[in-house]
């Protein structure tokens, strides 16, 4: 690990690392900082804040920090219920409570913790939202998710309605479109909400902070075209994700979090080091994986154990782009602020045309020179699985490499079968050597 | 026409899954071309314009049996989308010359790749509407959105859709909502008379059939089935709503009937009840499109509803003004617009003291008798309740 350290004892909720897992620095850094985040939301109303709620695709962090609003992202409160196994009876209460079981779970993850009084995924009770700010980049169940919420509690709702590249591009109309949604309709109503006056020189400074930490998360989510790749970019990913996809993108500390991600991962190249998993530092890289679709999180640890022990790293995931596609080139960008608030929504990974994220996922193969695709695919989530297959086909057809196929769910453990996923795993690895005999053989 | 000879022209339209009339409407003139498009809406008034037959692609039924569809799909993933890849790849769709596949959720948004990529040489395209209803701000987008659609159908056409072109196609659909309007109100007023089994097959009808012909069936089965006067029973008005997209298959529709209860409004076929009066013919038609979509247009799961009391209000409105006494939730499996709205719809129901009743079908269900059971139990517990 690097000797780079960040002084996170401002932070409170901050404990002591637990000694039998390990983790890069920067990994106990996101930790804090997003437990600091449940903290200012749990006594936002106590010191006379707004509070916001919003989604992780298409969030729109650096307006909401226009108007001082403390901002809670659903999806990350399930994610974390998930990961803290609280979220099968969470599940369960709503269905309990008429919710259909064929629906995505992070919903009904939620509804169950509103039901079971909102304590939150680190015990402290979550406020409730002052303003839903719903934007539905990339995902249709947003828009009843929010309305189901809006039905519970009657909080304000703000609709931004982000078209679909359905022709795999962004043109004028769309971009003016999303701007004219922000002047007219979202931030009068952010405005009303907070009593804050909107300041698009605030919003600019934030966008610069943006610029900075999204700079750096690419070049540590590029650092996997190395061998050994110094990091997992799906299970590492998502703790490199976790700042800038929720409600830091924007702070400083987001721009300092990233910095010094950045610095311990280019110092992992410089000493030619693998990524470093629960268990420790991976030390032989047998395979690189792309992997398609979200993380199962109920069982995050084990389904991970499943990759690093057989010495399979992921080297590039399309799930640490939901909340923004930066390494083709997009930033935010000070000088168009609202234009580029609109592009950035426009441009999150769910809201690319299938051909748009068959391509992408070829270029990674290609440019991450992996083994294989692999597609964890999430019963709960249309927006991601519908056409996997599909997908899964092409991918392999254009590549030559090959693909395969899991299913799990994002937060109910009923969907979480291990000896399945494992069995699958180990033949998809064999399949691997097969292809690389057949390809030395040809040589 | 009799009544009965009208309905067997319908069904056969229905279980022509080769889409023969299609066929035979292009083969009529040469150069014709057809488009299809999947639930819940494209203003189709542009498709005609434009001299194309706008076909409306409802899923393969449980007519047929889905071999390759399967093969795209996860089990966890409702069924139209993989019986109409099987009625794509099967070559039974091969007659349409596009595809359109309009915002109502993440499955039929994501079909729209995949078809762009199956279907290489026909024109496909994801059709967005706004979920902001502002003139200048969801107008204009909108009103771009169909620009674009125009245009590609004018150059597939090899022509110029003219704005009078606009204007006659939207004078005919007029007509054709008109009609339709006076279908729904009929089967509320004399339900023995229009049972759902056949209106749905007349409404059906309208998915394949050009606007003209199916204004004219619509009031040829009004004035027929009037003319033939049926048994009246004592059954319980219920609307069934949920079936916006993927169709229940006839015989639910059947046993539901069956069963004691009379449906006097459903979500079926939206596409030709979506405008709810007439859109404005004179003026710039591409607006008038907008207008009566952003304004005036039925509601359903996959439409945002801005505020919180405008939830539930067109399906209480629609118990208001079709006399219903009961609401049957009956929603595709896996079908996520349906299920999420679900809570919510039938919250306010009970709010209102409005029974209701809820089941999942799939298109191909072929057990029909515990969703009979579970209707006949409704009926009688309405006709039991409103004795009280
Ligand atoms: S369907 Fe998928 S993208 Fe949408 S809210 Fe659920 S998990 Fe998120
Ligand atoms: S049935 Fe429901 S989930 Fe399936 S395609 Fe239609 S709207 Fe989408």
């Amino acid at each position: 690990m690097s000797t780079q350290k960040v002084d996170t004892t401002a932070l409170p909720g901050k404990k002591p690392a637990p000694k039998n897992v390990q983790k890069e620095d920067a990994m106990w850094l996101q930790k804090e900082m997003i437990n600091a985040n449940y903290h200012d939301l749990a006594i936002a109303h106590d010191v006379g804040r707004k509070v916001s709620a919003t989604f992780v695709p298409g969030n729109l962090n650096e307006l909401l920090m226009c108007f001082d609003f403390a901002r809670s992202l659903p999806e990350t409160n399930a994610l974390q219920n998930g990961m803290r196994k609280k979220s099968g009876k969470m599940i369960m209460d709503a269905e309990r409570d008429g919710h259909s079981e064929d629906v995505c779970t992070y919903v009904k993850a939620d509804l169950g913790m509103m039901m079971g009084g909102e304590i939150g995924p680190t015990g402290e009770k979550l406020p409730v939202p002052d303003v839903l700010l719903l934007s539905y980049t990339g995902c249709f169940t947003f828009m009843k998710w929010f309305e189901l919420v809006r039905q519970k509690y009657d909080c304000e709702t703000t609709m931004l309605h982000v078209p679909y590249q359905g022709d795999g591009k962004i043109n004028e109309s769309m971009v003016q479109y999303v701007v004219k949604q922000l002047k007219e309709e979202v931030i009068p109503t952010l405005e009303r909400v907070s009593g804050v006056k909107f300041d698009i020189d605030r919003l600019r400074q934030y966008m610069k902070e943006s610029t900075k930490a999204e700079e750096d998360l690419v070049a540590v989510l590029q650092s996997a075209k190395n061998r050994p790749s110094p990091i997992d970019g799906y299970f590492g990913g998502v703790y490199y994700i976790g700042p800038i996809f929720t409600a830091f993108r924007g702070t400083p500390e987001a721009s300092k979090f990233y910095s010094v991600l950045r610095g311990e991962i280019e110092e992992r190249v410089r000493q030619k080091k693998g990524p470093v998993t629960p268990d420790g530092e991976m030390t032989e890289e047998k395979y690189r994986l792309v992997v398609e679709g979200p993380p199962n999180w109920t069982s995050f640890r084990d389904f991970w154990k499943m990759f690093y022990e057989d010495g399979a790293v992921v080297v590039a995931s399309t799930y640490s782009k939901v909340g923004g596609v930066y390494d083709f080139g997009f930033r935010h960008n000070p000088d168009e602020p609202l234009e580029s608030l609109a592009r950035y929504c426009l441009g999150c990974y769910t809201n690319l045309n299938f051909p748009q994220r068959i391509d992408m996922i070829c270029k990674y193969i290609d440019e991450y020179q992996a083994d294989g695709l692999l597609i964890n695919s999430i019963k709960s989530c249309n927006s991601f699985s519908a056409g996997q297959l599909l997908m899964l086909r092409e991918i392999e057809k254009r590549t030559g490499k090959p693909a395969a196929f899991i299913e799990s769910d994002l937060v109910d453990p009923r969907y979480f079968s291990s000896a399945n996923i494992k069995n699958r795993l180990e033949s998809y690895f064999q399949m691997i050597n097969q292809k690389r005999r057949a390809t030395a053989a040809v040589h | 026409m009799a009544v009965k000879e009208i309905v067997k022209r319908c069904e056969a339209l229905f279980e022509d899954l080769h889409f023969k009339t299609v066929r035979d409407w292009k083969a009529a003139q040469p150069g014709r071309k057809a488009i299809g498009y999947m639930p819940i809406y494209v203003p189709r008034e542009i498709i005609h314009a434009a001299g194309m037959l706008p076909v409306g692609i409802f899923g393969g039924g449980d007519q047929i049996e889905v071999i390759q569809g399967d093969a795209y799909y996860q089990s966890y993933i409702c069924r139209i989308p993989r019986s109409t890849i099987e009625l794509g790849v099967t070559g039974r769709i091969d007659c349409l010359d596009g595809m359109l596949f309009p915002s109502i959720c993440d499955v039929i948004r994501n079909l729209s790749g995949m078809w762009q990529i199956m279907f290489k040489d026909k024109y496909v395209r994801y059709f967005d509407v706004p979920q902001n209803y502002m003139d200048n701000v969801g107008g204009e987008y909108y009103v771009h959105e169909m620009q674009i659609l125009r245009d590609d159908l004018a150059k597939l056409a090899g022509r110029e859709v003219t704005d009078d072109d606009l204007r006659a196609s939207i004078q005919l659909y007029n007509e054709n909502r008109k009609a339709m309007r006076d279908l729904y109100d009929y089967r509320a007023e004399k339900p023995w008379q229009a049972p759902t089994s056949e209106v749905y097959l007349v409404t059906r009808a309208g998915m394949v059939l050009p606007p003209e012909e199916h204004t004219q069936l619509v009031r040829d089965y009004i004035a027929a089935t009037d003319a033939e006067p049926r048994a009246k029973r004592d059954n319980a008005r219920v609307v069934l709503t949920g079936s916006f997209c993927e169709q229940p298959p006839l015989g639910l529709i059947k046993s539901i009937e069956m069963a004691g209860c009379y449906i006097v409004d459903d979500d079926f076929h939206l596409v030709t009840r979506w405008n709810l009066d007439d859109v404005v013919v004179d003026g710039d038609p591409l607006w008038n499109l907008a207008k009566s979509f952003l304004h005036r247009s039925a509601d359903t799961s996959s439409k945002y509803s801005m505020r919180r009391e405008d939830k539930g209000k067109f399906l209480l409105e629609s118990v208001r003004k079709y006399g219903a006494e009961g609401v049957v939730f009956a929603a595709a499996s896996f079908c996520d617009p349906a299920l999420l709205e679900r809570p919510m719809l039938l919250e306010i129901l009970k709010k209102h003291g409005i029974p209701s009743t809820a089941f999942k079908f799939a298109e191909n269900t072929g057990q029909m008798a515990p969703i009979r059971e579970q209707a006949g139990t409704f009926a009688d517990s309405i006709k039991l309740w409103s004795a009280a």
